[in-house]
């Protein structure tokens, strides 16, 4: 997994809440067995005028111009604003997969379902937590700046708007130092191989039924 | 020192190791596999030069690509047309091949939905930690089990360790106080609580649904209830172990006998809350009030009583709801204000991990019976969530057959339309499956979120109406 430390970028904004994962990479690009290549299909539906299959040229297709992120001011766009329960739904992570391959490395929203959460912090990218409030004064300001940035330090747990303006944030520790060294978990996890031994020796003994 | 839940006792049993700041290594007894979440883990698992830690843990079967066709249109004989998803199916195939992995094949008669097959082959028992790259994995909580949704980086991780690097989440109660009324399933119980909760109401907490109108239920019931916790917000859903759980359990075969079985069943029957422990959060909810639910929107929790009307977003005082209100209503196409039973359908379709085992079955068929699917509706499907369900529901009657449904072979079907299984633009569908999401079961299709039995009555009618009237 690639580190995450500090970035700069521009901010797309995503506004309606409850956005599931089945908008956000809709279910015929699941098929794939690979993890890469399914930012073209992003919002699939919503970006695209004609209905998107695996193997198309993803170029030649005619794009929604009302949607938010074919509009020219967002094209280069890396991180996210979105609504309330972010992510809803399926379990995919071939939503996060999409947002990583389309550009996106931070996602601000004022909460996010379970799983899409998690899942994001498996693959390099951090979704930040704002209060609600917080939230909608970025979406103004995104709004009324075209090429508003924001600077986000995963260290320091603070984003930095054009006009100097501290936000905090917070992340769970274990995670933070995870991306910010970008560890694999597995890696992590076999260093207590003798833990894991030392469990199944006694759960043998007490639930012998499960083994 | 306050009681324990029955989630803290689950969880308590299976910490592996906790650090410091609280994450814990959280080990795993069963591992669910399915072709759509797990390619990119096993290629994982093989660039790192890893095995399954424990194979015998992990149980698999293609579910989401399969055909569902009945053989009179060819049915399973000429195999996945769509070349990508065949694959897809057959690297499952390989991969179980490969690692010596259990796994229910496509002309298996165990195959069907992953939450269908484990309880009914008694791979999911009381007191498990369950996992699966899908986030309908709570269903199997309804066993007294912790069982929730994972990503495909963590199926990988399961594979390799057999274990999870977790916390806890917070502790919720959903009590349904008192029994339901007649006619009011355990779908309707389930849309009622997230249109109470909402659809981020669950969202860090671990749901244990409790009372009367929970305990009333059957496990197959239960499994409906766990199932949509995930709509809810929650990832893991569950319910206490009682003599149902035990009886459900009972003599299937993976199931323990004998000396174990004794052994087993007294530690089940430690599986419940204790009458002193502590929730984070309590939700109460009259079982008598809950009527039929019909969804109207792209959220499960836009939803009403079978009696009710369209919402209108006028009333809605919070600028942001209000807008997603408008926007489902015009991918719905519906007007404010419309009488529930005033809108017709085009489709029907029931099955899904929700409601496609016998007893969802039968609960459309006693509404089917003697009737004919009405002549606006073009297709009314029922697809049983394995192929033992389906060689059950075979071997009772023909009820679907005569009524005009199509009988079709099992797998997770229009549920996601992964398959061919897909409704067509503009189609509204009453639906038993467990998301009303945009383009959920084919782009521009319009579900509706019902139980089987409203599902069925809405097929023969033509438009949704109160089951208990017909």
């Amino acid at each position: 997994m690639e580190k995450f430390e500090k970035m700069t970028g521009l901010v797309a904004p995503m506004d309606r809440s409850n956005v599931d994962t089945d908008a956000i990479i809709p279910k015929q690009f699941l098929k794939s067995i690979k993890r890469a290549g399914f930012g073209p299909n992003l919002f699939d539906e919503w970006r695209y005028l004609d209905h998107g299959e695996p193997g198309m040229d993803n170029s030649v297709r005619p794009l929604n111009t009302d949607f938010v992120f074919n509009q020219p001011r967002y094209q280069g766009a890396s991180i996210l604003l979105a609504r309330e329960n972010f992510g809803c739904g399926s379990s995919r992570e071939h939503a996060p997969w999409a947002l990583l391959d389309y550009g996106f490395r931070v996602i601000i929203a004022p909460g996010y379902a379970d799983i899409f959460f998690n899942n994001c912090f498996k693959n390099g990218i951090l979704p930040i937590v704002l209060d609600a409030q917080v939230v909608d004064g970025l979406f103004q300001a995104v709004a009324a700046n075209e090429g508003y940035e924001l600077s986000v330090d995963l260290e320091a747990q603070t984003i930095i708007t054009p006009d100097g303006k501290s936000i905090a944030f917070d992340v769970e520790e274990f995670r933070q130092h995870c991306l910010l060294n970008g560890l694999d978990d597995i890696g992590l996890t076999l260093q207590h191989v003798d833990d894991i031994r030392v469990y199944e020796t006694r759960r043998k003994q007490e639930t012998p039924w499960l083994f | 020192m306050a009681g324990k839940t029955l989630y803290d006792k689950l969880w308590d049993a299976h910490v592996v190791r906790r650090q410091e700041d609280g994450t814990c290594l959280l080990y795993i007894d069963r591992h669910l596999v399915h072709e759509v979440t797990s390619p990119q883990a096993f290629e994982g698992l093989r660039l790192a030069g890893r095995k399954p830690w424990r194979v015998d843990a992990n149980l698999a079967t293609p579910d989401h690509n399969v055909p569902t066709t009945p053989p009179e249109k060819g049915g399973r004989a000429q195999g996945i047309t769509d070349p990508v998803a065949r694959l897809q199916v057959e690297t499952l195939d390989n991969n179980c091949d490969e690692f010596g992995i259990t796994e229910f094949k496509m002309d298996d008669i165990r195959q069907g939905i992953v939450h269908v097959i484990s309880p009914e082959q008694g791979a999911t028992l009381p007191g498990m930690t369950l996992v699966c790259g899908d986030s309908h994995t709570s269903t199997h909580g309804a066993l007294g089990a912790l069982a929730h949704g994972i990503g495909t980086s963590e199926v990988e991780h399961v594979l390799a360790t057999q274990c999870l690097i977790q916390r806890k989440s917070k502790n919720m109660l959903v009590s349904i106080d008192g029994a339901v009324g007649p006619g009011v399933t355990a779908k309707d119980i389930v849309l009622a609580i997230i249109g109470e909760i909402g659809t981020a109401g669950g969202t860090g907490y671990a749901i244990e649904f409790g009372g009367e109108g929970i305990r009333d239920l059957s496990i197959e019931g239960r499994m409906t209830v766990c199932n949509m916790a995930i709509e809810g917000g929650a990832r893991a859903g569950m319910v206490g172990v009682d003599q149902k759980t035990i009886d459900y359990v009972k003599g299937r075969p993976y199931a323990p006998t004998d000396e174990q079985w004794e052994a087993a069943v007294a530690a089940w029957r430690e599986l419940h809350s204790d009458d002193d422990a502590q929730f984070d959060h309590i939700v109460r909810i009259n079982g008598a009030d809950i009527q039929p639910q019909v969804t109207w929107g792209t959220s499960p929790e836009m939803v009403v009583p079978v009696d009710g009307r369209v919402p209108d977003p006028a009333q809605q005082s919070d600028a942001v709801k209000a807008d997603g209100m408008r926007a489902a209503l015009v991918y719905m196409g519906l007007e404010a204000n419309t009488p529930i039973n005033e809108i017709n359908i085009d489709k029907a379709f029931i099955g899904s991990c929700t409601n496609s085992r016998i007893e969802d079955l039968r609960a459309a068929a006693v509404v089917a019976k003697g009737r004919k699917v009405a002549d606006n509706v073009k297709l009314a499907m029922v697809v049983p969530g394995s192929g033992l369900v389906k060689a059950q529901a075979e071997k009772e009657d023909k009820i679907f057959i005569e009524a005009g449904f199509e009988w079709r072979e099992p797998g997770c079907s229009m549920c996601l339309a992964m398959n061919a299984d897909k409704l067509e633009p503009g189609e509204r569908c009453a639906s038993t499956s467990n998301r009303n999401f945009e383009g959920r079961q084919g782009q521009g299709g319009r579900t509706h979120l019902v139980s089987p039995a409203m599902a069925a009555a809405a097929a023969v009618v033509g438009h949704f109406v109160d089951v208990r009237e017909i």
